[in-house]
């Protein structure tokens, strides 16, 4: 039985690790995984771990009806690929675009496996 | 190259439903009957005059089945394509397309929500997206939120420019008998009103209600039998860019500079003909993308565009003259309503809003988040 995109991308990160597809016919990276190619139409992608550094692309603050408003952000990964992430160790109105961040895993929970956020990286530009 | 033909087919029926909230026990199907009735006396035709039926919702899983049976109707053509609240701007392009191939003859497109009486968490079922949902997104807030960021690093743009948006479309609805909200609106309460994701508070964000309605379309041969001025569908465009905000390749420019562009083409005009814009503004920062991306300011413009007035009533450009998603009426999928505002206006049937000798309209239609733009080019007989 194959193992889904989902299932190996978890597994990566129940590693530590954050994982993308590289796609060898449109030269460049896929994120989130697939079983095909969104710019080729290739079902030959290779798995690769990323170096979990990154740029914020858009944030904003999100305010729930009771409780703290938390930072939901779109980070730019150095591999050419974009998710969406939280940033933090910050005041969530203190993240900004362009902020350079780096990869950390939130620890599985519950029912909520394991996920990437982000920390700013310090006096990094 | 879309094979469509301009002015292929017309718009001779257009109604709303019940509006706001709507009584106990109405559910989606009664309120698309009930704007179907509606359109159909508007232009003097009957239920079984109909057999092309076009309809979406988020509330019933079968509705066009669920339609017919109610109606009493087997329909020739049937389309339920459901990407979102800019559908039925696709729906127009369908049933042009039906109607010139002669697949059908009377076409309408019906929409009904209950998203109010029932509240959102019933009328749409949450998707879990395990990318997205882990960072506990409030969608679609958080996903314009995120453009509406973008765009205010990359041009300047202020949160006092888009709270402009929303004043204009109140000042348009406090001219709209049937618009939900009654009082009028200034910046500072809009930038004062509850934070729902950074830059929007509440009150750029479109209102939560009941509401359907329908159009019905017929050949422009047909079209001049019959009661009210034909209003013509000069040009229609589509383009889907993604399905999810972090797919969005590029947060400042939506599909709407695609959809435009091919409805421009089909209807040939350019924005500068267009006397009324009706844009779909599930939030603020929507009427300053499409403004932008359908031409009618440069990209990184729309900010200082709408300041001043300049798309409320009395402002040089008309824009969202029911008062908008943002305060007339927003029932979960809102692209019908547009069409619906757009003919009226070229019939000259708007009372107090009415835009004085308007000939050409265009209403586009966003869904998702950001994620489906269609643009439909509409005009009066003087036009085709």
């Amino acid at each position: 039985m194959a193992e889904s995109p989902l299932a190996v991308y978890q597994a990566h990160l129940d590693k530590g690790e954050l994982a993308y597809q590289w796609s060898k016919a449109a030269g460049r990276a896929v994120f989130y995984p697939r079983v095909v190619c969104p710019y080729s139409g290739s079902t030959d992608l290779e798995w690769r771990v990323a170096s979990g550094l990154g740029t914020v692309y858009a944030t904003t603050v999100t305010h729930p009806f009771q409780g703290e408003g938390y930072n939901i952000a779109l980070i730019d990964c150095d591999e050419g690929f974009r998710l969406m992430g939280r940033v933090e160790e910050i005041d969530p109105m203190a993240v900004k675009i362009g902020m350079r961040v780096r990869f950390r895993i939130h620890p599985a929970s519950g029912d909520q496996p394991a996920y990437p956020v982000f920390s700013p990286i310090e006096g990094a530009r | 190259m879309s094979g469509l033909k301009r002015g292929g087919a017309a718009i001779v029926g257009a109604a709303e439903s019940d509006l706001g909230q709507v009584g106990p026990g109405f559910n989606v199907i009664d309120l698309m009957a009930q704007g179907i009735t509606r359109a159909l006396d508007d232009c003097g035709l009957g239920v079984k005059d109909v057999d092309g039926l076009i309809c979406a919702s988020t509330q019933s899983r079968t509705s066009g089945l669920n339609l017919s049976e109610y109606l009493g109707i087997s329909p020739a053509y049937i389309d339920t394509t459901i990407i979102g609240g800019s559908s039925f701007m696709f729906h127009v392009g369908h049933a042009l397309a039906a109607i010139q191939l002669g697949l059908c003859n009377v076409a309408v497109i019906a929409y009904g929500s209950t998203q109010r009486s029932v509240g959102r968490q019933q009328a749409s079922v949450r998707e879990v997206n395990p990318y997205e949902t882990p960072y506990r997104p409030f969608l679609p807030s958080t996903a314009y939120a995120l453009a509406a960021s973008r765009h205010m690093h990359e041009f300047g743009t202020t949160r006092e420019q888009m709270a402009a948006v929303a004043v204009a479309a109140r000042e348009w609805a406090l001219k709209n008998p049937v618009a939900w909200e009654k009082k009028p609106l200034t910046v500072g309460e809009v930038l004062g009103a509850r934070m729902v994701s950074y830059p929007f508070t509440v009150r750029d964000v479109c209102l939560v209600t009941d509401g359907g309605g329908a159009i019905v379309l017929v050949s422009p041969e047909r079209a001049k039998s019959l009661k009210k001025p034909p209003v013509y569908v000069l040009g229609q465009g589509q383009a889907i860019t993604h399905a999810n905000i972090s797919s969005m390749p590029d947060l400042t420019v939506t599909g709407a500079l695609a959809s435009g562009k091919q409805a421009y083409a089909m209807a040939g005009l350019a924005a500068k003909d267009i006397d009324v814009v009706e844009l779909y503004d599930a939030f603020t920062i929507n009427t300053i993308l499409f403004l932008e991306d359908l031409g009618f300011c440069k990209k990184g413009e729309g900010g200082s565009f709408v300041e001043g007035g300049r798309i409320a009533p009395g402002g040089a450009l008309p824009v969202n003259t029911n008062g908008g998603g943002l305060s007339y009426c927003h029932p979960g999928m809102y692209g019908l309503f547009l069409l619906i505002e757009a003919v009226r206006q070229l019939r000259g049937e708007c009372g107090e809003r009415q835009v004085n000798g308007a000939e050409t309209a265009i209403a586009h239609g966003n869904g998702g988040v950001l994620s489906s733009q269609s643009t439909v080019i509409l005009g009066t007989e003087a036009t085709v």
